[in-house]
């Protein structure tokens, strides 16, 4: 029965918190193929699976290189974390390192950096929540409200882009425009009768740069899963308001809105459980000692403390600390839209 | 919603309000690309002392006459081609036969093993135990390490293993009772059957590939084997600071700027040709295996 309960969560949970929505069939095939497995104990079960791996030798084939994969790639590192509570020395690896119990995460929690780094991962989350979480809404919103067809296609095709280019140019474009000598922006600035400033460097600037070049690249295409929540709309409503003598506006406001919400509120709910992922791979191109202060993130304190500086263990621990929020987070959020989904209009 | 009348005056004003946001938004998304390209054609002296705005000042190919001679340019395009290519393939071979066997009703364990893969994306180890691992299989600066290390992602897996579930039992009957082996039935039934969900996976991972630099940089040390992205970071993150080697970079033809424009350019050009095949796959195909992205 267990086990019955873990699939469920493997079911619903993990692609929910990547934005993903799992089709239900899947959960019922899992428990009806559970259902099968005759109750011998672990011989007997052992003893079944023998005999089927003679009979379907081929299936457990085709399965066998990714079960490797998973194993060498994904599961050997998880032993590996055991470092975060070792002294971890190059020479007597992983094994051979002495237990050193929880000091690597006190000597994290009394760094006033890794403090900083939570602090800035959560106020990087909340700025993000607060400015960009609204702007698929509404753009979404308004692409439904244009009429000519050929125009939302341009403007759905142009706006979904950059989600597909990388961060890496997506970085050099930022670090272009806003360039103290050339940039397009002190260019205007200069011209208006300002002082020229090098934004990179200062660190007031540095969150307003991130989510607002995260809103360019990601705005439009996140819009795609509102869109496809105000496709499900049933047309009759706004046809009975257009009778009503409803404003466009009106219709908006009271059927694309409250039809819509719910999907906001599970998005919402999603968002709030990956807080503690903030893309760090594109803060690392854009921040710089100067900006620290306000840009550097967990994540990018691990990546300096454990990748930049061979402080492996104390990189290790704060990875641990980094993942086990997440793993909560994610599981609450997971539970939570659940309840949601399930109590709403879904 | 098309095929609305506009009868009111409030109507038409909401109308017009709209479309020219949406009209604003439009353009500010794509200036950056416009900008990129006019300063990647205009003069370094002209990109340097901000001329360029809009459209290319004194147009010259001298920035992409320079990067065609540059060596790492090419070395670096082949690599992330090499990359792209054989990283999708690798992806490809272990996962399809993979979420084909995972969903089948008679493969033993498969829910501990659905749940096994699906808990990666749950929970990972993070950067340290994960490179430590690379280093210890001997993985560190090779292009094979590159390849396999990301060949998998539970994502991918469980979009394909949903599809395969989709397609209807009726099927597997059929070819079995002609005597159709796993093999055969994977490869004759089931891939040709489902297209669409390979086709979004493809796309996917070569996008992916194509764009990934910071594992590439944290695991490859030699020059000769870093993708494009790596390259182009190591231009304009760590570079720029160096002004020596921008301004021995500068001739009157072209400069640092244009030439990151052209590297930029180049680099985009793939993705644009890719981009319908994306987007039609993207915004249709994710919806086929169950899974909406």
């Amino acid at each position: 029965m267990a086990e019955v309960a873990l699939d469920r969560e493997s079911g619903g949970g993990p692609l929910r918190a990547m934005g993903g929505v799992i089709a239900t069939p899947e959960l019922a095939t899992l428990r009806t193929a559970g259902s099968q497995a005759p109750g011998f104990g672990i011989r007997g079960w052992i003893r079944v699976l023998l005999a089927d791996i003679r009979r379907d030798w081929q299936l457990y084939v085709l399965l066998a290189p990714m079960i490797i994969w998973f194993a060498v790639f994904l599961y050997t590192p998880m032993y590996g974390l055991q470092i975060a509570f070792k002294q971890y020395s190059l020479f007597r690896g992983i094994d051979g390192s002495p237990w050193v119990g929880f000091s690597n995460f006190v000597t994290l929690f009394n760094n006033e950096y890794f403090l900083r780094a939570i602090k800035n991962t959560l106020l990087i989350s909340f700025y993000s929540l607060v400015f960009a979480f609204p702007m698929p809404v509404i753009l979404a919103l308004m692409f439904n409200e244009i009429q000519h067809n050929g125009f939302r296609k341009i403007a759905q095709t142009i706006t979904y882009l950059p989600h597909f280019i990388s961060v890496v140019i997506i970085a050099g474009l930022v670090i272009n425009f806003l360039s103290p000598s050339s940039g397009i922006v002190n260019v205007l600035l200069a011209k208006m009768g300002f002082e020229k400033i090098y934004f990179l460097t200062i660190p007031d600037y540095f969150r307003p740069i991130f989510i607002g070049s995260n809103i360019w690249k990601e705005a439009g295409f996140e819009s795609i899963i509102y869109l496809a929540a105000i496709a499900g709309i049933n047309p009759a409503l706004y046809e009975s308001a257009r009778i009503d003598g409803a404003s466009r506006w009106q219709m908006m406001r009271y059927i694309t809105i409250p039809s819509i919400l719910p999907t906001v509120v599970i998005m919402l709910i999603i968002r709030i459980g990956n807080m503690i992922e903030v893309g760090f791979e594109y803060i690392v191109l854009l921040y710089q000692p100067a900006t620290f202060e306000t840009a550097d993130v967990i994540a990018t304190f691990i990546y300096r403390a454990g990748l930049q500086n061979n402080q492996y263990s104390i990189g290790a621990a704060a990875g641990l600390f980094n993942a086990v929020v997440a793993f909560i987070l994610v599981y609450g959020a997971n539970r939570l839209s659940r309840r949601v989904s399930q109590t709403s209009l879904w | 919603m098309s095929g609305f009348n506009l009868y009111t005056r409030g109507d038409r004003i909401f109308g017009i309000a709209n479309a020219s946001l949406m009209l604003l938004f439009v353009l500010s998304t794509l200036y950056p690309f416009i900008y990129i390209v006019s300063a990647s054609v205009s003069s370094g002296f002209a990109v340097s002392s901000g001329q360029v705005v809009l459209w290319p000042v004194d147009p010259t190919l001298a920035a992409y006459k320079h990067v065609l001679s540059d060596r790492m340019f090419w070395i670096s395009y082949g690599n992330t081609l090499y990359y792209a290519i054989v990283g999708t393939l690798a992806s490809l071979i272990i996962m399809v036969p993979g979420a084909f066997a995972l969903s089948r009703p008679r493969l033993r364990g498969r829910r501990l093993i659905t749940f096994l893969i699906a808990f990666t994306l749950w929970f990972h180890a993070g950067q340290i135990p994960f490179f430590l691992n690379i280093r210890d299989l001997g993985l560190l600066d090779t292009r094979i390490g590159i390849v396999l290390a990301f060949a998998c992602n539970a994502f991918n897996v469980i979009l394909l293993k949903s599809y395969f579930e989709s397609i209807p039992a009726s099927f597997e009957e059929a070819a079995r009772m002609d005597g159709a082996t796993d093999f055969q039935l994977l490869w004759k039934i089931f891939i040709p059957l489902a297209k669409p969900a390979l086709a979004t996976v493809t796309l996917l991972c070569l996008v992916t590939r194509w764009n990934g630099y910071f594992w590439a940089m944290v695991l490859l040390r030699s020059e000769e084997k870093i993708p494009l992205q790596v390259y182009l970071k190591k231009l304009i993150v760590d570079l720029k600071s160096d002004d020596g080697f921008a301004s021995r970079l500068m001739t009157a033809e072209y400069s640092f700027e244009t030439i990151t424009a052209a590297i930029m350019v180049a680099s985009l050009i793939p993705v644009v040709i890719v981009y319908p095949y994306i987007q039609k796959y993207f915004t249709k195909g994710m919806t086929l295996g169950g899974v909406k992205e």
